[in-house]
């Protein structure tokens, strides 16, 4: 009889092939290959998204061919051959061109994919000389992207084998306006980047939240000590009792809500609510089931609706706040009422949305530690400074004892701007003598930090035969969940853009934020307004055909211009650009339609061809309200320059962006700057990164500083330096990049050697630090007044086919028209423009989070890279004079047209109009069924 | 005290699970019936089953088995090794009736997951809505479970006896898949439907395996339905009411609600029972066509 001897689940000695060289490893054989790559061998490039198998951000090759290093046990690999990002370097000159293509392309953003990217499309090139785009699509589509829309990433994978030259640095002051690569492109297409989970120091202990399994709970300890002490490695268990602060945050002061861990007395308001984190060895917290920490649960009625949570007996989620409203937003203009009345045609709709989840490749991660009465925290994060305030709070120590340090950022889209990992590290690190680190799973991820918020929206609207808008009555409910987050922010957004970029003369928009036992809702990509676009704009859609109107003849009619004031009585004066977007899309809309309806007139089968589109206005910047950014740079001795960039660039390419306009500013090439990130001990405030406000508030800030840095150079060469703040019209010019400047002016020249210059209290020869803080002002009870002190505009069009036996959506491509004021960098525009276009579709189609079910990537889908259509990105350069060289923000305003342009497309193709949304097939096909039986003679057959 | 000693131990037990990896198949039934365990082998429903949660208890790593790996033709049956991975199952050379088998192959998960996922583990998981059942039940296939007490064969149909449930035995290995070599160049094709193109769990899933007579009518027809019950299905209603039939296109128009009524879908995040009641008749009529058309 055969026998076997087992290998002991501890560590065993392997032999591994890794990146062509042999190494030795000590781990159990079970343990997962990505992690071994990871924490023992420190080849960090590979990414863990999901631990399933359903990103494929963990890509290596395992002998040559694609796996999930997730999935793999690293017993089963001994002696085979792994090779890693890190590794495919050594594969010139292929690599070296598909790298350089990535760059090209703007293939990275965020970054976090990246690796399984190139990876992927490494074994793919290796087999295939010149590969199709569908033989692309099937290399990469095991690899999921939230950022770029995929077709970067395949056109940079088309194009890997082009030689082409490497570009030039632009001369100075010529930067804005070039197709620059991203400054920290190389290190995200190397594996280098260092993102939350990526650094960890030597001696860090493992946190592990203890999280509530229902919607809402009352619970009670058990013996922590006892668990402590008969539980080896286990270093500390933390409660609420354990805050030394103020126990009580939030994103915005006034609304702050949110214990670190829930109270034994309040119980737990949502399923994934923390209420206790074990601190302890790596391997103990690893080790542990979370079913044996002491803690008895006693599930309680939850109220999961909007309209559970309104019923007039509901309990309160919050005793402070009635009916459980969190907070509630209105704007009014003219007389609704009148406006419809006086309306030839009024259209009226009820329109519901879901949770969307913003599934960022990089989940949640990083470290805290303590250095005497300091506390230092580097995790992912869009808002150095909000954590900063935050975390002093909850230690209860002031803000300049909070050192934070931004890592890079693997996706960020809103959710980032709240707090995640971080209470609890510095709780743990602020009382344990050795740093702590925590990483979050995509169970977590997805089960505990915030979602966009899901609607409901009613509307009527009204316009004359004439087809002008007359009139539009808006209502919306959010479900903000167990705190507030960014409910007040979408509460107070929506009212004002819900009339969309159009002329509306009677307006009323109402909304509240209203409190349930889900895990909050908060910030995603344009908080709530792509919600409120695809109630509005289809019944903009509905409106243009009851008057037999064309839906984009109808948009470009009422489109606001610099002349006609906002619902909030704002009349911008300059920069509006929405009309001239609409016209841009003029040709092709013609084209697409007139194909729509020969193919549908021809078509015997089940294929309906439609087109739509859909406009979108969104102010840059917070409602009303101040969110300056201080932007300082140095010159060195060596005539290089420092640039303390403090909006913290989640893969959108504010590093990028921010020292393009700098540049400009200073008149200097861009190769002579040295980028500083948003550390807060060393950078000033730059904001947060949300509302699509950096290019705009910290580009003008650098543009600011940049103009102060270069009349600091000619008045220390004695020249006139002091002249009016226009853009390049100095005649000076000065030569940067040694320790000696040159600057000459008209006939003068001088020669200033910075070696011997004193330095200054920041370490510089020159220092300029510049604040700007864009121009707004109250808005009144009725909800005027100037918001935001500029907007982007923009439009979609989407041509789709559907099959209407099976209700299956194929987009096959959009057309997207912009108005950026001025397009600082071509490239990363497009690649908002594109990613924004891909989480639209997602939304549009496909992605719904149901609380408590699929808190995984393969029950929440986004699109992967089979679903993306071709995207024509059409840039509009209506400048606003407030912004740096014109510009303006392109963020969120990228991910708002799409899906109301899919499902105007969708309307057109079948005739039934998507009030519930996702329109997932089961929807689409019901709601043609429901259309067919009610219309026989309508459109759906079968 | 006696709850804190029995932590402990269950911690010790954590502490110290059980590897093996046997390299072959009479070393691996042991090693099962001695220590029993979980099998791990291409790993892709391994690891995601743990939800993250740490490796407990023993487990047997088959995947050094060589012998379980690859296809061989044999004169009556085409033999699939168990450990077989789906990128080896698009690669071979396999007659027209496999065509179905894969096209579902190159739907498994991404490359890495068809890199690494075997026939057998997609069978032993066996989700209502693995890929791979409906093409393999439309070729009336059989899989073999060795274990130290001997080896038995099962058709595929009753190996999966509901969600997630098989008749595997604790000590059983499914070691060959058995395709017998009746309708080799029968017309096959696999139609998914999901919410998105790649990576996607199918909301509906349809095989058929068609053959014509020389008078160019149904001789053999299979039909099998996935994603609508708890275990894939043959329809053996429309597989009958199809023989004899012309084979041309129009042929899906045989099928009517009726035929499948014995399918019990339900609702769930993708999508609700009635839709996929009227999805599953719509691909059923369409891979019928698919096959007619290519007769």
């Amino acid at each position: 009889m055969a026998t076997i001897a087992p290998y002991s689940g501890t560590k065993c000695r392997l032999k591994l092939i890794v990146n062509d060289r042999e190494v030795s490893v000590a781990a159990p054989r079970v343990q997962r290959l990505s992690r071994v790559l990871r924490e023992q061998l420190g080849l960090t490039g590979t990414k863990v998204g999901c631990d399933a198998g359903d990103c494929g951000a963990c890509t290596v090759l395992l002998d040559g061919e694609p796996v999930c290093s997730c999935l793999v046990a690293v017993g089963q690999v001994e002696n085979h051959s792994i090779i890693t990002v890190e590794g495919l370097k050594s594969r010139p000159p292929l690599f070296d061109r598909l790298q350089e293509s990535f760059l090209r392309h703007g293939a990275a953003q965020c970054g976090a994919c990246t690796p399984g990217m190139l990876v992927s499309a490494t074994a793919l090139l290796e087999k295939s000389n010149s590969p199709s785009e569908a033989d692309v699509m099937d290399a990469l589509g095991g690899v999921l992207c939230r950022c770029t829309g995929y077709r970067k990433i395949i056109n940079a994978v088309l194009d890997a084998r082009s030689r082409t030259e490497k570009s030039k640095c632009p001369a100075a002051g010529t930067s804005v306006g070039q197709r620059l690569i991203r400054i920290d492109g190389k290190r995200k297409v190397e594996g280098t980047e260092i993102y939350g989970a990526d650094e960890v120091p030597v001696d860090a202990l493992t946190l592990l939240a203890i999280r509530c399994p229902y919607d809402r709970a009352k619970f009670r300890f058990g013996d922590l000590q006892a668990f402590v002490e008969s539980h080896p490695g286990v270093e500390a268990v933390l409660t609420s009792k354990d805050v030394p602060g103020e126990d009580c945050y939030g994103v915005i002061p006034r609304f702050a809500d949110q214990p670190v861990f829930a109270r034994e007395e309040n119980g737990a308001r949502y399923r994934g609510e923390a209420i206790a984190a074990i601190v302890g060895q790596a391997e103990a917290i690893e080790s542990l089931d979370p079913a044996t920490f002491p803690v008895a649960w006693e599930e309680l009625p939850a109220l999961r609706t909007i309209d559970e949570a309104l019923a007039p007996d509901a309990p309160l989620i919050h005793p402070h706040r009635t009916c459980n409203v969190l907070t509630s937003g209105r704007v009014v203009r003219g007389n609704v009422e009148k406006g419809l009345a006086a309306a030839d045609v009024v259209v009226e709709g009820e329109f519901e949305t879901g949770f969307v989840e913003h599934v960022c490749i990089e989940p949640e991660a990083g470290f805290a530690r303590r250095v005497g009465d300091e506390i230092e925290i580097q995790a992912c994060t869009q808002s150095p400074y909000m954590d900063r305030a935050d975390i002093a709070k909850l230690l209860g120590i002031s803000a300049e004892a909070v050192r934070i340090i931004p890592t890079a950022v693997g996706g960020g889209f809103g959710t980032k701007l709240d707090l995640s990992v971080q209470p609890f590290l510095a709780l743990a690190a602020w009382r344990l003598p050795r740093p702590v680190r925590m990483v979050y799973s995509r169970i977590e991820s997805i089960m505990c930090t915030t979602k966009r918020h899901p609607a409901h929206m009613r509307c009527r609207a009204g316009a004359g035969k004439d087809g002008k808008l007359l009139a539009l009555d808006f209502a919306a409910d959010f479900n903000t969940g167990a705190y507030s987050s960014w409910g007040p922010t979408v509460a107070a957004r929506v009212p004002v853009h819900a009339s969309g970029p159009y002329s509306v003369p009677n307006y009323r928009a109402l909304t509240r934020a209203i409190h349930t036992n889900i895990v909050p809702a908060g910030a995603f990509r344009g908080f709530g307004v792509p919600q409120m676009a695809i109630a509005q704009e289809q019944l903009y859609d509905d409106l243009a055909i009851r008057l037999g109107i064309d839906p984009l003849e109808f948009r470009i009619l009422n489109a606001l211009d610099d002349e006609t004031p906002t619902v909030t009585g704002q009349i911008m004066g300059e920069g509006v650009g929405i009309r001239a977007c609409f016209e841009a899309l003029r040709p092709r809309w013609k084209e697409a339609r007139a194909e729509a309806k020969e193919f549908n007139a021809n078509s015997a089968g089940p294929v309906r061809r439609g087109v739509g589109v859909a406009g979108m206005w969104y102010g840059c910047g917070n409602t009303s309200l101040p969110n300056p950014s201080t932007v300082r740079i140095g010159l060195k001795r060596d005539g290089r320059i420092v640039l303390h960039q403090g909006a913290v660039d989640i893969g959108q390419g504010s590093n990028t962006i921010v020292t393009q306009i700098c540049a400009d500013a200073l008149c200097a090439p861009i190769d002579c700057f040295d980028l500083i990130s948003g550390d807060t001990s060393i950078t000033p405030d730059c904001g947060k990164t949300s509302a699509s406000r950096q290019t705009f508030v910290t580009g003008k800030a650098a543009h600011m500083a940049g103009r102060e840095l270069r009349r600091a150079i000619l008045r220390l060469a004695g020249l006139r330096g002091d002249c009016n703040d226009k853009d390049r019209d100095e005649d000076a010019v000065i030569d940067f990049g040694s320790n000696i400047l040159e600057i000459r002016q008209g006939g003068t020249q001088r020669r200033i050697s910075l070696r011997d210059r004193p330095l200054d209290k920041h370490g510089y020869v020159l220092t300029a630090e510049q604040t700007f803080d864009p121009p707004t002002s109250k808005l009144d009870e009725d909800g005027q007044g100037i918001p935001y002190a500029l907007y982007g505009f923009g439009a979609h069009m989407a041509e789709i086919a559907v099959d209407i036996e099976l209700g299956t959506v194929r987009v096959l491509k959009i057309v997207a028209a912009h108005d950026v004021g001025r397009a600082i960098n071509p490239t990363l525009i497009e690649g908002q423009i594109e990613g924004g276009v891909a989480q639209g579709l997602g939304m549009a189609l496909m992605e719904e989070f149901f609380p408590g079910k699929g808190e995984n990537l393969h029950d929440y889908l986004i699109p992967s890279a089979g679903d993306i259509p071709p995207v024509e990105s059409i840039l509009i350069e209506d400048p606003s004079s407030i912004g740096p060289f014109g510009a303006k923000g392109i963020g969120e305003q990228a991910v708002i047209p799409t899906a109301p342009a899919i499902l105007n497309a969708i309307h057109h193709a079948t005739g039934v109009g998507m009030r519930r949304i996702p329109a997932t097939p089961d929807r689409i096909r019901e709601a043609i069924l429901a259309n067919a039986s009610t219309n026989p003679t309508g459109a759906a057959r079968g | 005290m006696k709850i804190c000693f029995c932590r402990r131990f269950q911690l010790l037990l954590r502490g110290h699970s059980l590897y093996f990896r046997p390299h072959t198949l009479n070393e691996a039934v042991n090693v099962l019936a001695n220590s029993g365990g979980q099998i791990l082998a291409g790993g892709t429903d391994f690891f995601p089953s743990l939800a993250e949660q740490p490796v407990t208890g023993t487990v047997v790593d088959i995947s050094a088995l060589r012998e379980l790996k690859g296809v061989i033709h044999e004169p009556n049956y085409i033999r699939i090794g168990g450990l077989t991975t789906w990128t080896e199952i698009v690669k071979t050379q396999l007659p027209r009736c496999f065509d179905g088998l894969k096209a579902a192959a190159r739907e498994i998960g991404g490359i890495q997951i068809q890199n690494r996922g075997t026939v057998a583990g997609n069978l032993c998981n066996a989700s209502p809505a693995a890929d791979s059942v409906p093409p393999l039940l439309a070729l009336d296939a059989e899989v073999e479970l060795v274990s130290r007490a001997g080896m038995r064969r099962v058709p595929l149909a009753d190996f999966i006896v509901g969600n997630r449930k098989t008749q595997r035995q604790p000590g059983e290995i499914l070691s060959q898949i058995f395709v017998p070599r009746t309708v080799e160049n029968a017309a096959s094709t696999f139609l998914k439907l999901g919410a998105r193109r790649y990576l996607v769990i199918s909301i509906v899933m349809v095989a058929v395996v068609l053959e014509k007579d020389s008078m160019g009518h149904v001789r053999d027809a299979r039909v099998s339905v996935g994603s609508c019950s708890v275990a894939a299905r043959r329809i053996a209603e429309l597989e009958r009411a199809l023989i004899g039939a012309p084979v041309a296109v129009g042929l899906g128009s045989f099928a009517t609600a009726d035929h499948l009524k014995s399918l019990s879908p339900i609702d769930d995040v993708r999508a609700t029972a009635a839709y996929r009641r009227g999805a599953a008749l719509r691909l059923v009529q369409r891979a019928l066509d698919v096959c007619a058309g290519s007769s």
